[in-house]
């Protein structure tokens, strides 16, 4: 019985993500709120693979996710007018990058893990916020827009059709959550989840913990820089508040909320936070107050989130 | 070009002296509680503007002194009635709530006192330049320096000659044998929360006679703590000052050469330490 029903999600969530554009408007929504989702959904997902799957807690993925951003702006800006190439070089960077501070930090653990990726998060805002003639500084990187797909035999209008975009964030979010199923499903998936579950007992059995947590920690950064070059290209703009560390948080309230033990989870929290912070944010200047209060009350009476509680109210 | 050098190693000090007290109250929270404590520049805010509340009631010195108390009693409250619910749970949580927490915080000062930078009168005798003729150097800077030195002597002599300070040290080794002797767990962990805010709260008070006041005045200290704790070493509170000193004056020296590569260093020195010794500078082998 419980495969069928996880069949059935999988079917309903593709189902509902697909259909979009038409029902969105119907519930008073808007085609871009969709789009919003699904690339914060993916950023989410992304860290729910290291956070939910491998048991290790980043709190600084924002900056991959702004490098991400930020290697796409400047690429379409600067060098060539490219939608695809700017996706390339964005998520190049981001990877490179998070490879590069991954060794420093695999040894680490628990708080301590989290306190030094808030830490080197931080370097990249910096240098985004300080580097003024490369990256604009505080006002960021504008004045360029996303280029309309050039497929050879057609053109597709992802620049001025909201929708044609809307499909454009949905194909590659789909490509992203099948590598990542994918993955979660292989020896390699399983071993992250033996490290989750028991880390001295994976060491005994001979697993290099370390290099694993390298690794997916290599593969989570990857995926959140897909999230920021879709995210760049969104708003066909960029700042450095896209690598702060406050971002990473929502990206980790979003996991939470939705349910970190659930692959589908944090596009549930993503849904909710980003439709409840557009609802506040329209209604009231002080909406921070706001979401600082819904961070405490899901931590205090829904740490389990939604998807969690769910399941747990099935098998009982 | 010696007295520009001089000049900046001093004032390296100075900042390093306040990454050094909020960090020192980060530690003793993390070491014994194991919570990130995200809301500590929301606290150094509130000492703030608690204290420009105060002055024209108490004067400079009264608020310099109540302020901080103050603050300390927020901190308990804070934690009687959220931290606490989160003490063994995943670490995840702790910092979520300090973060929702810091959030709130920032939008609270700005709701109660407005988003704009205000005045923070010192004494004129302590505002006024020592000397003109080396370097330019206010008494309050000085007296800044001092303050710090006397609270971090006072932070130290507590922990280490009192009953509430070795119980926390020892609280910080092995929390389960410390409960199992008899002393009341739930309390210690309260009043030393109260301990790592009230360093908030002073350096609160201290900081915006130099920085000025505004809601965010706590966000450009935050993470330079961390740093400090990080190269300090985890679980070491000398290591936590030597680090927060160290980070301070090299981000000053460096101000010197590259100006804008003066945030950068302390990111470089936490890389540094990090490769050479990943449990920082005077961190216990193992403890994390």
């Amino acid at each position: 019985m419980p495969k069928f029903d996880k069949r059935a999600g999988d079917i309903l969530v593709w189902a509902l993500l697909l259909a979009g554009p038409y029902w969105l408007p119907a519930v008073g929504s808007y085609v871009e709120l969709g789009s919003h989702v699904v690339v914060y959904a993916l950023a989410a997902m992304a860290l729910n693979f290291l956070l939910g799957y491998t048991g290790v807690l980043s709190f600084g993925h924002a900056a991959y996710f702004g490098l991400g951003a930020y290697g796409t702006a400047m690429t379409i800006k600067y060098l060539y007018p490219s939608t695809p190439l700017g996706i390339l070089v964005g998520v190049v960077v981001g990877t490179v990058a998070a490879a590069i501070i991954g060794p420093l930090i695999v040894r680490l653990r628990g708080v301590y893990f989290a306190m030094c990726t808030i830490a080197f998060g931080q370097v990249f805002y910096f240098i985004a916020f300080q580097w003024r003639s490369a990256t604009g500084g505080d006002d960021g990187v504008s004045a360029w827009t996303r280029v309309p797909l050039d497929l050879g035999f057609t053109k597709i209008d992802i620049l001025n059709n909201p929708q044609a975009f809307y499909y454009f964030v949905v194909a590659v979010f789909a490509v992203c959550a099948a590598a990542m199923a994918f993955l979660l499903r292989s020896p390699f998936g399983r071993t992250l989840l033996a490290i989750r579950e028991n880390e001295r007992r994976a060491r005994f059995l001979g697993i290099p913990v370390d290099r694993h947590i390298w690794m997916s920690w290599v593969i989570s950064c990857f995926f959140v820089s897909v999230a920021g070059t879709l995210f760049a290209l969104m708003n066909n703009f960029i700042d450095p508040r896209a690598l702060r560390w406050d971002q990473s948080g929502d990206f980790v309230i979003m996991a939470v909320l939705g349910g970190m033990r659930s692959f589908w989870g944090p596009l549930i929290g993503s849904a909710i936070f980003l439709v409840l912070q557009d609802y506040i944010s329209s209604h009231t200047e002080n909406w921070m107050s706001f979401i600082g209060l819904f961070f405490v009350l899901i931590v205090l009476f829904f740490p389990r989130g939604v998807l969690g509680i769910i399941r747990r109210k099935a098998t009982s | 070009m010696t007295q520009l050098l001089l000049f900046n190693v001093f004032n390296g000090l100075i900042i390093g002296a306040f990454y050094a007290l909020m960090a020192l109250g980060l530690s003793l929270i993390l070491n014994l509680s194991g919570v990130i404590n995200f809301a500590h520049g929301g606290f150094l805010a509130i000492g703030g503007y608690v204290a420009y509340t105060l002055v024209p009631y108490v004067g400079f010195w009264g608020a310099l002194i109540a302020s901080p108390f103050i603050v300390a009693f927020i901190g308990i409250l804070v934690e009687r009635v959220l931290i606490r619910r989160l003490y063994g749970r995943d670490p995840l949580y702790s910092l979520l709530l300090t973060f929702g927490l810091a959030f709130m915080i920032e939008d609270g000062t700005r709701f109660i006192w407005g988003a704009q930078s205000l005045p923070y009168q010192i004494p004129s005798w302590l505002a006024a330049p020592l000397s003109t003729e080396y370097f330019f150097l206010t008494g309050y800077r000085v007296f800044m320096m001092i303050l710090v030195a006397a609270a971090v002597a006072g932070l130290f002599l507590i922990l280490n000659h009192t009953r509430l300070g070795l119980r926390i040290r020892a609280g910080t080794l092995d929390l389960e044998t410390v409960s199992v002797l008899g002393v009341n767990v739930r309390v210690l962990r309260n009043l030393n929360f109260g301990l790592g805010i009230y360093l908030a709260g002073l350096a609160g008070v201290l900081a915006i006679g130099m920085l000025g006041l505004q809601p965010t005045v706590g966000d450009n200290l935050i993470m330079p703590s961390f740093i400090a704790i990080i190269v300090g070493g985890l679980g070491s509170l000398p290591g936590t000052l030597i680090g927060g000193l160290m980070i301070g004056v090299a981000s000053g020296v460096t101000s010197v050469y590259f100006p804008s590569a003066s945030e950068a260093v302390m990111y470089v020195m936490m890389a540094v330490v990090l490769i050479v010794r990943p449990r920082g500078l005077f961190g216990e082998e193992g403890r994390f």
